[in-house]
């Protein structure tokens, strides 16, 4: 535990010292003005722009930027739907996998282009290279990109003083060229140096030590494992994702996956603040949330050094089931809580065999969807929570919330309610919908409360667009397909459409000058009342939930 | 119109970019870097492959080191987890019928080595704790007539330590342990 210890504060030190350089890149990234990176990424970017006809001066209102990311994010979610369907007909498919049925396609597709990449199949029996490339590697870049674009246009309307949140075609252009194909491209070679394999060549059939027969399954693994993290996804190559050795070959691979999937979603956080020239407001928000992350760790992280109490007496130690030696408990349990909070949801070890506990964290963060969250879209449900926050605050002093010189007013709060209220309706009521039909019950594997935490599970994941999932559950019947794929179109869409009107709203308000009668929202006393406001509206909406799945569980658990 | 054609242009362009010429350029650069790495650090002997250094194969002889349980058999066109509920009265009895089974080859055993009792995530864990691997020395010195020491000392040198001095737990690969093995018995 000793070592255990010391392996994650070196991690999260290492995640801490690259948020404030990071941050400090992406703002240039994003920055409109002549920048230095306009030397080196340029002439790429421009001969982009001409092959994609997209006029790069050209400023959007929030309904234009919100229309240019419908639109595109739905051609290719058809395109991606096409590849999985005719996968048997096109090229670089050396494994003879057919084509993918159609629930199956549909849930697949809406799964990667909403960055959840909830998988309901395994890559190595079910995905041609080709799927594997164009349907998953590809939105991976795409869909972590909208997220960032999306965020980064909420910003300007918040300190904007007309209806223009950028050009949504050029934000993605250059999240994609500047951020994610070089460090992508580094990251991968880095993997393969490791173990990872990278090959065009099918699988190879090997006869073992005890003469049996062993179809090793290969392919452009490390391309997506790579982007995979950076870009917060979160789908494996395997069905059994980073537990994989494949995806996850040695100790120094699983520290580079867990760096890559915190670094962007917490140096954005920063750049928030220096893109409102208010850096104490970032950092408030990065300690209300790295707090909200180090507790939930230091549950999941206690809990799996404990096991199961019937087991310790009999000189087991700690729960090494669904777990992988070269990871160990340690880093299994700080994988587990970096991938629910960056909302990833790839896995180094089965979450369904976490103890009661550790379920428990990976439940709860996907809940609450902002303790870092992925990919441009976590930061916006931080900001949510924020906007309440300032509400309450301000009903409370009896004072007109304000936030950035801009007032709060009944139009942001109601659209700030429905973004918040559809995340609990898609998880709780599709889970209770699934627990009266016989048939979803089937595909439970593991009965009693764990049984109920499996169905949970699958809904939160897709509500947070995480995608992790307690993979005893067979979600590959119509029901789950169908199911978890309009939950996370619901999930990834609504609260985006909510912001960006939110931001149009704002962007045209006058800016009040500060007063000594303005609530600061950047003070310690601000930071804790936002803690517990996200603590509170998370326990009232879930607890019940959580108190007959995990919770119980716990309780019940053999001694 | 123009708004949907801009649409599907983007879109085409990037998939191009993003999902044909990023990966190849990779798999071309890691090709040349790494080659054996990249196609899978395979084993072979000759022209027979004999498995890859990264995925446990199955192994029942009671002569060789066994690697952890597997829920995908060891097969991997079909990588699974157990996905069982650890905190279940079920679950508990049958890792106790494990540890008997385990205390049957070795009745001293005290502390047991918890990944010899469970199934691994992937399915093909190539590793061993230490510990885990000590636990079978008696068995395979009983079934070969190796002496303990000298299986002991096989262990302790091809156990490999935390990266970087930090990072992980020390383990032992069992397909390298059990070549060595072989190799040392001629069997």
């Amino acid at each position: 535990m000793g070592m255990g210890f010391v392996q994650v504060t070196i991690t999260l030190v290492i995640i801490l010292a690259l948020v404030k350089p990071v941050g400090s890149y992406l703002v240039k990234v994003f920055d409109y003005e002549r920048t230095g990176l306009d030397r080196i990424f340029g002439p790429f970017e421009r001969a982009v722009y001409r092959i994609m006809g997209v006029r790069d001066k050209e400023a959007m209102g929030w309904k234009q930027y919100l229309g240019a990311m419908l639109l595109s994010n739905f051609v290719m979610l058809i395109l991606m739907y096409l590849v999985l369907r005719l996968q048997k007909y096109l090229p670089l498919n050396p494994d003879g996998i057919d084509n993918m049925p159609s629930a199956q396609a549909f849930n697949t597709a809406v799964s990667f282009i909403t960055n959840t990449n909830w998988q309901s199949y395994s890559g190595e029996n079910a995905l041609s290279y080709l799927s594997q490339m164009l349907a998953v590697t590809f939105p991976m870049f795409t869909s972590a990109a909208t997220g960032f674009a999306v965020a980064v246009a909420f910003i300007r309307g918040l300190i904007g003083h007309q209806d223009n949140l950028g050009n949504f075609y050029v934000d993605i252009t250059r999240a994609i060229i500047r951020v994610f194909l070089p460090l992508s491209l580094i990251v991968a070679l880095f993997l393969v140096f490791q173990g990872v394999p990278q090959t065009m060549q099918g699988a190879v059939e090997a006869s073992t030590l005890e003469g049996a027969k062993q179809t090793i399954t290969r392919g452009l693994v490390a391309s997506l494992e790579s982007i995979k993290h950076i870009g917060t996804n979160g789908g494996g190559w395997f069905g059994t994702n980073a537990a994989h050795p494949f995806e996850n070959p040695t100790p120094l691979t699983n520290l580079v996956h867990i760096v890559c999937m915190m670094l962007l979603p917490t140096s954005l956080v920063y750049a928030f603040g220096l893109m409102i020239k208010n850096k104490k407001q970032g950092w408030a928000v990065f300690a209300a949330m790295g707090f909200i992350f180090l507790v939930m760790l230091a549950t999941v992280f206690v809990a799996e050094y404990h096991g199961v109490t019937a087991l310790t007496s009999a000189g087991v130690n700690g729960n090494m089931e669904g777990k992988e030696v070269r990871f160990g408990i340690s880093e299994s349990a700080l994988f587990t809580a970096a991938t629910t909070a960056a909302t990833t949801g790839s896995v180094n070890n089965m979450l369904e065999s976490l103890t009661p506990m550790g379920g428990f964290v990976a439940l709860a963060e996907m809940m609450l969807n902002n303790v870092f969250g992925g990919k441009g879209v976590g930061l916006l449900n931080g900001l949510l929570y924020l906007i309440l926050s300032i509400f309450i605050c301000g009903l409370m002093v009896g004072r007109t919330p304000e936030f950035l010189g801009k007032k709060i007013e009944g139009k942001e709060v109601k659209l700030a309610s429905i973004a918040l209220l559809i995340h609990p309706v898609i998880i709780l009521a599709p889970t209770a919908l699934a627990l009266f039909r016989p048939e979803s019950i089937a595909s439970i594997s593991n009965s009693g409360m764990h049984g109920l935490s499996e169905v949970l599970y699958a809904f939160t994941s897709g509500a947070a667009n995480n995608g992790s999932a307690f993979a005893g559950l067979n979600a590959d019947t119509n029901f789950y397909n169908v199911g978890i794929g309009l939950v996370m179109l619901v999930g990834r869409y609504i609260s985006i459409i909510a912001m960006l009107a939110i931001a149009g709203s704002l962007a045209a308000k006058r800016v009040v000058p500060v007063t000594t009668g303005t609530l600061r929202t950047n003070t310690p006393l601000f930071t804790g009342i936002f803690i517990m406001i996200i603590v509170v509206i998370g326990a009232l909406t879930f607890f019940p939930a959580l108190a007959l799945g995990p919770i119980a569980e716990h309780l019940a658990m053999p001694h | 119109m123009k708004m949907t054609l801009t649409a599907i242009r983007v879109s085409v362009t990037l998939m191009l970019l993003c999902g044909l010429m990023y990966p190849l350029i990779t798999t071309g650069l890691a090709q040349a870097l790494f080659p054996k790495q990249a196609n899978g650090s395979l084993i072979q002997s000759g022209d027979v492959v004999i498995g890859s250094e990264l995925l446990a194969q199955s192994v029942t002889s009671p002569k060789l080191f066994h690697p952890r349980a597997s829920a995908a058999k060891y097969d991997p066109t079909a990588s699974a987890g157990s996905n069982r509920a650890v905190a279940s009265d079920d679950y508990v009895k049958e890792i106790k019928e494990q540890i008997a089974e385990l205390k049957k080859d070795n009745p001293t055993l005290k502390d047991i080595p918890s990944d010899l009792v469970t199934a691994s995530g992937s399915g093909f864990d190539p590793d061993l704790s230490p510990e885990a691997a000590k636990a079978q020395i008696l068995r395979i010195s009983k079934t070969t007539g190796i002496a303990e020491r000298q299986i002991e000392q096989l262990v302790d040198s091809l156990t490999q330590s935390r990266q970087l001095g930090i990072f992980g737990e020390p383990r032992v690969n069992v397909l390298a342990l059990n070549m060595a093995l072989l190799k040392q018995a001629k069997l």
